[in-house]
């Protein structure tokens, strides 16, 4: 018999471009909380996707009870005991407590002896002896929506718990919850841990895994670092395990000269209590301002709130010493400030349009005859300048968006927003999905935008990109700023202590 | 050498036109096909019924089409079109005609007619847009609900009787022609449809609105980020749609001779059929000015041949049920292959 209920041991996986996981291994021991650490993009989620069925590993081999299984699919990982609670959770709101909890496999029974019928009774009354083992008295009945976000979590956890899951994995799972929320889910895991349940937490929260992890594994870049008893660690310790590598020499010299104070944010917060709040910065001219913090520390919130997209309820912007009130992104452009967003299918790219519409959309008055008629070769002048300017690759304006490249197509984005001549440019994860080299190309015309004196907000999620183009580095930790340095002195440790520094 | 060459570049690229839109060469094979087993199909007499019926469906669904470009849909085409006809079938009564609806009017002027028709299609249109820009309503059940609205208040107008007694200049005026040469003839209606063709492909091609339409049907959330105001494009879409469905109201009651609240019934369908069938796509920021045009005279091309056929015509139901479903689910496929 294996002193591990689950071995995890040389896996690797590989997308498009990206070793995401290279011999990584994770052993799980019956009846211990086993914390899973690293940064954004460290491959955490995927080594749990991995285990879960949803990837299918290119190496590596899983062993239960030390006997090789394959998984298949997120149902073979269930019937193996295996469940998992995603950070993103997916109940459906308008249906009952029971019936999220026992979907796609309702108990059933025979009406008249023939008709197969749900048993509405026994989904029920097991419901309630579930709720009840994970310490949660709200009606079986109750439907979903009307729960509060620790509540539905509690429900994932139920119905995980109803699989008689012998291991349990829990993707960040006090992200959205209240410090009381934090204590009914940490007794729940007591619970469970009596049981013998195997419980993988994945958190960035460094005194919860000191409190209730028993082993800590740590990951970085996709490679295994190592798994220590969490007795023998220290925060200290946890961030340099996880930031500890070397800059390279991956960007552009910068030659810009920040000036003065251009915009300026006081005590901007969110309409959602959950969001940002109190935010106050100042950007000056010809300043690159990195902005950088852990996921869901709701920094896209927050410039997406500043451009107009989400809404705030109090707090002040200053635009060149005037106050300026945005209530729609075309309110922040006529201003003339831009953001590129994070999701680049999402909110980015119009799909089936051409280069030429893509690049065009957002400065078409600049192109008008007599007030009314689009001149297309000034909108072709316009795509062909940003394809020199820019080195975008596209074999003509007419060409769909959606047949370039990433880089590409985050260069006619960059174009599109140039094309309005900004004088503030908000980039949110510029480089995120991009090859290499064009990563570079963008580093290239951020720091050229600088010098040109256009002052630029980053968001990044990569801490080398922050401290490698940043002028000063905004850090916000679950919706507050919660520090600020100067270039010249970041570490991905001292931005990793601000990054962490959680009510 | 260099002929050849060329010859089968062509080829390669009738091959993929018809791949492409392969509906389109269906149909045309098969009236070939009728045209040489029925006597009269290929006269000039049936050209000129083809291309009058195409007019009117030609401009139902350029207003139509705004709608499906931005992912949305307008089924309240047909109402609105009955709608136009009763008010203009109306107010276009001969003033001594025994069975005038409305004795207070004076004989009116049929082109004071036509601007209060126009006006009430922009109303419409601006409710429709209204309830889907402000309401959030989305627009199919938007404009399910305001169809029925409009057919009772249509009903309601008309007493549900059938409006005759024009005046005859509305008639004659609207269904004019030039040339009459064997048969052939060129109907006023079609100088409308190609004015408004034209208008139309001006408007998708080379103004702002248009581009601003086409960004909100590739993404409407990156058109709002790029400063496009997607509310009022939205609302001037369903405007403009209701405008065009008021003028083919107006024409439709002329050139029948009569209205009735009934008018127009089910033309929505025909408009969204013949707008996919020329290529607008159901998943948003596609669809061209030629491509309608096209669908809409193939989808009429289809029932001129069924009533050639001599099909039962509650069969051409059954036919023209089936070639839509079978337009859209060739058009998704070019979609899902290419992901």
């Amino acid at each position: 018999m294996s002193e591990y209920v689950l071995e995890m041991t040389g896996v690797s996986k590989v997308f498009p471009g990206v070793k995401a996981l290279d011999n990584v291994q994770l052993k799980l021991r019956p009846g211990k909380v086993h914390a899973l650490m690293g940064e954004n993009g460290a491959g955490k989620s995927t080594l749990m996707k991995c285990m879960f069925g949803i990837y299918k590993m290119d190496a590596g081999q899983i062993l239960m009870d030390g006997q090789p299984v394959t998984i298949n699919d997120p149902m073979d990982a269930l019937s193996k005991g295996i469940a998992m609670v995603h950070q993103e959770l997916q109940p459906i709101p308008a249906r009952t407590v029971g019936e999220n909890i026992f979907l796609g496999r309702y108990p059933m029974k025979k009406a008249l002896g023939f008709i197969p019928m749900v048993d509405h009774a026994k989904m029920y009354s097991d419901t309630a002896e579930l709720l009840k083992r994970v310490r949660m008295n709200f009606d079986p009945k109750q439907k979903v929506g009307e729960l509060s976000v620790s509540q539905m979590q509690s429900v994932e956890i139920a119905k995980a718990v109803s699989a008689n899951c012998r291991v349990l994995i829990l993707d960040e799972p006090t992200s959205s919850l209240t410090a009381n929320e934090v204590e009914a889910l940490f007794r729940i895991i007591e619970d469970l841990k009596a049981e013998g349940v195997a419980v993988v937490y994945i958190s960035h929260k460094m005194d919860e895994i000191l409190r209730i992890g028993d082993e800590v594994t740590i990951m970085r870049d996709g490679k295994y670092i190592g798994t220590w008893e969490a007795s023998e660690l220290t925060t200290d310790k946890i961030i340099t395990l996880m930031v500890g590598r070397e800059l390279t020499n991956l960007y552009p010299k910068r030659e810009n000269v920040p000036g003065e104070v251009v915009f300026e944010v006081k005590d901007f917060t969110s309409i959602n209590p959950r969001s940002f709040r109190n935010v106050s910065f100042q950007l000056r001219k010809g300043e690159i301002l990195g902005v950088g913090g852990l996921v869901g520390a709701q920094r896209t919130e927050l410039m997406e709130g500043l451009f107009g997209i989400r809404s705030h309820t109090t707090g002040q912007i200053f635009y060149k010493g005037k106050e300026i009130n945005i209530t729609r992104p075309k309110d922040a452009i006529d201003q003339g400030i831009a953001m590129l967003t994070e999701d680049r299918r999402g909110s980015g790219i119009m799909g089936v349009l051409s280069v030429a519409d893509n690049i065009s959309i957002s400065s078409l008055n600049k192109y008008l005859d007599h007030g009314y008629f689009i001149n297309g070769k000034k909108v072709e002048q316009l795509v062909q300048d940003n394809v020199k300017k820019m080195n975008i690759k596209t074999p003509s304006s007419k060409t769909l968006i959606k047949s370039l490249s990433g880089g590409n197509q985050q260069k006619v984005l960059v174009g599109r927003w140039l094309a309005n001549n900004p004088d503030v440019l908000i980039l949110d994860e510029p480089t995120r999905g991009i090859d290499v080299g064009a990563k570079y190309e963008i580093y290239c015309i951020i720091a050229d935008l600088a010098k040109e004196g256009k002052s630029i907000i980053m968001i990044s999620s990569e801490m080398s990109e922050l401290i490698g183009m940043s002028d000063r580095i905004m850090v916000m930790c679950d919706g507050r700023v919660t520090g600020f340095i100067d270039g010249s002195e970041a570490t991905q440790e001292n931005i990793m202590t601000y990054a962490t520094q959680f009510e | 050498m260099e002929a050849t060459k060329n010859q089968s570049s062509f080829g390669k690229k009738l091959i993929k036109i018809i791949t492409r839109n392969p509906i389109v060469f269906l149909l045309l094979i098969a009236a070939i096909v009728v045209g040489c087993m029925v006597d009269n199909f290929f006269s000039w007499g049936n050209l000129t019924n083809l291309l009058s019926n195409t007019a009117i469906r030609f401009l139902i669904a350029l207003g139509v089409s705004g709608c499906l470009i931005t992912k949305g849909t307008d089924l309240s085409a047909g109402r609105q079109v009955g709608f136009a006809a009763v008010i203009a079938g109306i107010m276009c009564q001969r003033g001594d005609y025994n069975g005038r609806l409305w004795k207070f009017l004076p004989e009116m002027n049929i082109g004071l007619v036509f601007i209060i028709v126009v006006a009430f299609g922009l109303v419409w249109g601006l409710i429709n847009g209204f309830i889907v820009t402000k309401l959030h309503v989305p627009p199919f059940i938007a404009t399910l609900g305001t169809q029925t609205i409009i057919y009772g208040i249509s009903l309601v107008i008309s007493d549900a009787q059938p409006i005759g007694g024009f005046q005859k200049i509305y008639t004659t005026l609207i269904n004019g022609r030039i040339g009459d040469v064997k048969g052939f003839h060129l109907p006023y209606l079609l100088f409308v449809a190609a004015v408004f063709g034209i208008v139309f492909w001006f408007i998708y091609n080379k103004m702002r609105f248009g581009k601003y339409m086409y960004a909100i049907g590739g993404n409407d959330v990156a058109a709002e980020v790029s400063g496009v105001n997607t509310t009022r494009t939205l609302m001037r879409i369903y405007t403009t749609a209701g405008i065009m469905y008021a003028i083919a109201g107006y024409l439709l009651a002329a050139k029948s001779g009569g209205a009735s609240a009934s008018m127009g019934q089910g033309y929505e369908l025909e408009a969204i059929a013949g707008c996919t069938i020329g290529g607008v796509s159901t998943t948003g920021g596609i669809g061209t000015v030629p491509g309608i045009l096209i669908g809409v005279l193939v989808f009429e091309l289809l029932k001129i041949i069924l009533q050639f056929l001599g099909v039962n015509p509650y069969y051409n139901y059954v036919v023209q049920g089936l070639v839509i479903v079978l337009a859209v689910s060739l058009d998704i496929r070019k979609y899902i292959a290419k992901k």
